[in-house]
């Protein structure tokens, strides 16, 4: 029977949270971000396209220094989040969200954007001649025929978050019951010797998690093609 | 309802340059495809800016560049329907017909009632099915109902019927017809077809390369195969009101008399006493200088040389004066020498019976 131990509990509700969380945080900012980059022209708009996607060519661990440096207690934001608000991300779960969320970003608008720039621009403006405002278009025509972008998106990111591990180490550290998600506590596992049953237990976890979330993202990205079918 | 529109606006190497006014009912924009006919409707809806000019309903400006005004399209009240239906893959029939009808009502602004479009486009078996589920026709009358439903002050349709087959044309026509009709909403009818605006339009403006080269009554412009032929048209002649007199059962001959007398043609489905508008292609038309004697040609007319075009080429149009009627005839200039015709001179028109298209109906 295969059974978990308390701290493989931990560290799977933990990662659950953190990564959630961090789509919950970046969902309605990916879809902004995503809109801008398929439907805006501006000046400037490949370099703020580059900026989107330095997480992606980053390594992880300038980006969790660079979050260290902002958000710290001593940081520019950091500081100002604490003197306002009296919150601290640093070294806290929160923290290790914020990192995910940043991580997993540019794969979440990669996605989105793609079915966004897959919509029929003439469906929206038949929209205007029927009466509805900008706005209006967007939330009854745009988001809905961007519904399965908009799945896969978030499942992408939520998966991207679950793997997490170098700008969340350099950012939150691995505070056990606080930041230890689960490639937090296999690293730690991996670095003990005699341990290798648990960190093994630990990998068919997350494998086990991974796949559920590919699995439950078909599924549901599925669905919502066929309700919006012939698009 | 009237709608008046002078604007401007240049796209690459075409310069629209569009001045035209109606008074109401169906007015058709007839031209060339790339004589600028859905730019200028586009604008009329808001979805392009002209560089300037003006766009007015019932002396209400929607554009005017003078003041700066431009409504966005969602202001203006104008409904569009589209050559492809556009409509939302997302939504059931019945939710796209309400999507209009939920954003303009008011208490003053009532617009057609759901039951009754519904009812005049024989729509009510699709309701609850998805639009990739619909036919092109089905999807057309929906796109019609859909704008219909959102209660414009003008209704602009652009080639309606352009993506479909002859036959699914026939199908839709009258239901557009109708609906001119039935709910008297003035209408903006872009087409190249002018078998579609014989059957719906009173009004027509003539569009060549961006500008208004003709615009009144249809009748007025149809009659004029200059101005047609230039605007793309290579069947113009002479459009006729007619009446249904006579029907021969066992020929499936129709009588259709007209201010000069009678036309012949092979319709055996009319009505005595129809009204209906028949459509005569000058290039149909051949001119004698004495009455024909033993000939297939069931149409023999009298009548008078009116004007003879100047238009140079081997190809000229010679106007007949029948009794009041006009015939036009298209002729080569070798045979206008050959029979000396002249102002004034007496001749025969001939036009076969079977190279008259189906009569449409009178306005």
């Amino acid at each position: 029977m295969f059974s978990l131990t308390p701290l493989e509990i931990e560290a799977v509700q933990l990662s659950l949270k953190v990564s959630l969380w961090a789509v919950a945080l970046s969902l309605p900012f990916g879809i902004a971000v995503a809109w801008v980059l398929a439907r805006c022209e501006f000046p400037g708009k490949s370099l703020f396209d580059a900026l989107i996607h330095v997480p992606l060519v980053v390594p992880p661990v300038v980006i969790g220094y660079l979050l260290l440096v902002m958000l710290g207690r001593n940081g520019a934001v950091g500081a100002w989040l604490y003197d306002t608000f009296g919150i601290t991300v640093a070294f806290s779960w929160q923290g290790a969200a914020v990192a995910a969320a940043v991580m997993a970003f540019p794969l979440m608008v990669r996605a989105i954007r793609l079915s966004i720039e897959a919509i029929d621009t003439r469906l929206e403006q038949a929209a205007r001649t029927l009466g509805a405002g900008p706005l209006d278009v967007f939330f009854s025509v745009t988001l809905p025929l961007t519904g399965s972008g908009i799945v896969v998106g978030a499942i992408l990111a939520f998966a991207r978050a679950l793997g997490e591990f170098g700008a969340t180490i350099t950012f939150v550290s691995a505070i056990p019951g606080e930041t230890t998600t689960l490639p937090v506590a296999l690293y730690g596992l991996a670095q003990v010797p005699g341990q290798e049953n648990s960190a093994i237990r630990l990998v068919i976890l997350s494998v086990v998690i991974a796949f559920a979330a590919m699995f439950v993202s078909e599924i549901i990205a599925r669905r919502v093609r066929r309700r919006i079918a012939g698009a | 309802m009237s709608l008046s529109v002078d604007i401007r606006k240049t796209l690459g190497v075409l310069t629209i340059d569009a001045w035209f006014e109606c008074a109401g009912g169906v007015t058709a924009l007839f031209g060339k495809s790339g004589a600028g006919k859905t730019s200028i409707v586009q604008m009329l809806a808001g979805l392009t800016t002209p560089d300037n000019g003006r766009v007015a309903i019932d002396g209400k400006p929607v554009f005017d560049s003078a003041t700066r005004l431009n409504l966005a399209p969602d202001r203006r009240r104008i409904g569009y329907v589209f050559q492809d239906a556009r409509l939302f893959p997302h939504m059931t029939v019945r939710r796209n017909l309400a999507y209009g009808a939920r954003r303009n009502r008011t208490r003053e602004n009532r617009g057609p009632g759901f039951a009754d479009v519904v009812d005049v486009l024989a729509i009510g078996a699709l309701l609850d099915r998805q639009p990739h589920l619909l036919s092109g026709g089905e999807k057309q009358r929906v796109a019609l109902g859909r704008a219909l439903l959102s209660a414009p002050r003008l209704l602009l349709m652009d080639e309606p019927l352009a993506a479909l087959d002859a036959e699914r044309k026939w199908e839709v026509l009258p239901f557009i017809d109708r609906v001119c009709r039935d709910f008297a909403i003035p209408v903006v009818y872009v087409s190249h077809s002018i078998e579609e605006i014989l059957q719906i339009a009173d009004t027509m403006v003539l569009v060549a390369n961006g500008g208004v080269s003709a615009a009144g009554p249809v009748e007025d412009v149809l009659n004029r195969p200059d101005l047609l032929r230039a605007a793309g048209d290579g069947n113009a002649g002479s459009v006729i009101p007619v009446r249904t007199s006579h029907l021969d059962p066992v020929y499936g001959i129709a009588t259709l008399t007209f201010a000069g007398g009678a036309f012949r043609v092979a319709a055996p489905d009319l009505t005595v006493g129809e009204s209906l508008r028949i459509r005569v292609r000058a290039r149909d038309v051949s001119l004698a200088t004495e009455r024909p004697q033993n000939v297939s040609v069931l149409n023999v007319f009298e009548g008078t040389v009116g004007t003879v075009s100047t238009a140079p080429g081997p190809q000229l149009d010679v106007s007949v004066d029948v009794g009041g009627a006009v015939i036009w005839s298209q002729i080569t200039r070798k045979s206008l020498d050959d029979l000396a015709l002249q102002p004034g001179a007496k001749v025969f028109a001939m036009v076969k019976a079977v190279a008259i298209d189906r009569p449409s109906g009178a306005r």
